[in-house]
């Protein structure tokens, strides 16, 4: 064999691809599965926690605070591999995917969190007041005055944001998910080919460059007038 | 209580993996010294060289940054660890992993540091560059004070996500800290380890955080 033979039957290998398209487009599907779970469950807590930070009750907004924090700070692998890991000890035993799907969107809803906050702080305090000054209560405010406002700012960087943690999806592979990662690698080893390697590489971007994209033109869309 | 505090926060355990820990800390630390600094003057490549504007040459840096940003670094690390040796190339572990890093850290820092040169005026440059300073003096010394700058929020936030993302590094086994809490877990039966890297990981970025937190509030206030 030529080297560029050789290069061809390892890395794009019509056979190889033949047998293991199936595991990679099952991992495909569980990793856009998850990933639309963890959306679905990260960014409404995110914004329920912001909404309740803006009414300003010490001792919870605290705890919003530390939670934020900590899910900031901790990286997201480690955060699945203490819920994985370690809770099994105490007899908190959950599957691979409930892990990886609660550390991402725990993770996601403190960043979502930070975001929103940001975007509430951002709406000036005279406008809910005025509101106030008009009969409408405070939770109506914040509702129909603040929150499209501060959504609206938050829309560019959540997109990133979302796009880079649902990444993360494929650290579920840590853990034995079988998403698309783990199928891969999982092919790749049995055929001792790395062909199942470059369909998973695919499979990331035909599922990520066009949230990429997305994002870009969100970026321009919403653009921040300096 | 008393018993899931023996598990989870086990002394005798603790004192005994403590120093394997802090070897581990030590090669998350030189990962990050090496990573942090090399994506950084690779964003700094792909900025100042899209801000010549030459139109082909844009297409490939915009086609390099977000292919690398739509990439999982995780995947990135694993195809390069366990694909290159396919090509009768053997490359060192913590070869592999710079480079993983490289080609995803630079591509953030690159779309950081670009969106922080066009936010300074053109007007700017034109002056800079018809007083007789040459375009690369310009560059350095009247743009990008003031971009990196404007950016800064933004630098110290995905200095942090490096940081966090050295812990993907566990999973070709190079001895840092996860990989190394891992391993003390399984030889001891007990997660005290895990968790006091958890505790090593809040420690070191939650002053980080805090710091980000504050300064983006502020610059939100400015609007």
């Amino acid at each position: 064999m030529t080297p560029l033979e050789r290069f061809l039957f390892s890395f794009f290998n019509g056979d190889v691809a033949a047998r293991y398209w199936p595991d990679i487009l099952q991992g495909f599907l569980l990793t856009t599965y998850l990933g639309l779970a963890v959306i679905a469950a990260g960014i409404p807590l995110g914004l329920l926690l912001a909404s309740v930070r803006s009414f300003r009750w010490l001792p919870i907004n605290a705890l919003i605070v530390v939670f934020a924090d900590v899910f900031r700070a901790l990286p997201p692998l480690m955060v699945i591999i203490i819920l994985f890991f370690a809770f099994p000890y105490v007899e908190i035993s959950m599957s691979a995917f409930v892990a990886t799907w609660i550390a991402l969107t725990l993770v996601l809803a403190a960043f979502a969190e930070e975001i929103f906050w940001a975007g509430i702080l951002s709406v000036p305090h005279g406008q809910l007041e005025a509101a106030r000054a008009l009969g409408l209560r405070r939770i109506q405010g914040l509702v129909f005055i603040v929150l499209p406002q501060a959504v609206r700012l938050a829309i560019p960087p959540l997109t990133n944001r979302v796009i880079a943690i649902t990444k993360g999806t494929a650290l579920g592979s840590v853990v034995a998910l079988h998403e698309i990662l783990n199928e891969a690698s999982s092919a790749a080893s049995n055929s001792g080919n790395a062909t199942p390697m470059m369909m998973g590489a695919a499979a990331y971007l035909v599922l990520f460059v066009p949230f990429v994209l997305f994002g870009r033109w969100v970026e321009t869309r919403f653009a921040w007038k300096r | 209580m008393d018993q899931v505090f023996q598990v989870f926060f086990n002394l005798a355990i603790i004192e005994r993996v403590w120093p394997f820990l802090l070897a581990g800390l030590g090669m998350t630390a030189l990962l990050s010294l090496l990573v942090v600094p090399l994506g950084l003057l690779g964003g700094l490549a792909v900025a100042v060289a899209h801000s010549r504007g030459y139109r082909r040459l844009n297409w490939l840096l915009i086609a390099y940054v977000d292919f690398f940003r739509a990439f999982p670094p995780l995947v990135l690390l694993v195809l390069i660890y366990f694909g290159v040796p396919f090509l009768g190339i053997d490359l060192p572990k913590f070869a592999a992993v710079g480079l993983a890093f490289f080609l995803n850290t630079s591509s953030y820092y690159g779309e950081i540091i670009r969106a922080g040169i066009e936010s300074i005026p053109r007007g700017q440059m034109d002056a800079a560059l018809s007083s007789g300073l040459r375009y690369r003096q310009a560059m350095l010394w009247v743009i990008l004070p003031q971009a990196l700058r404007n950016v800064l929020p933004d630098l110290i936030g995905n200095t942090v996500e490096v940081i966090k993302l050295t812990t993907i590094a566990s999973v070709v086994a190079l001895p840092e800290l996860l990989n190394n809490a891992r391993l003390a877990q399984s030889l001891t039966y007990n997660p005290s380890p895990i968790v006091l890297a958890a505790g090593i990981y809040l420690v070191i970025l939650w002053p980080l955080v805090r710091l980000l937190s504050r300064l983006e509030h502020k610059s939100m206030a400015l609007h």
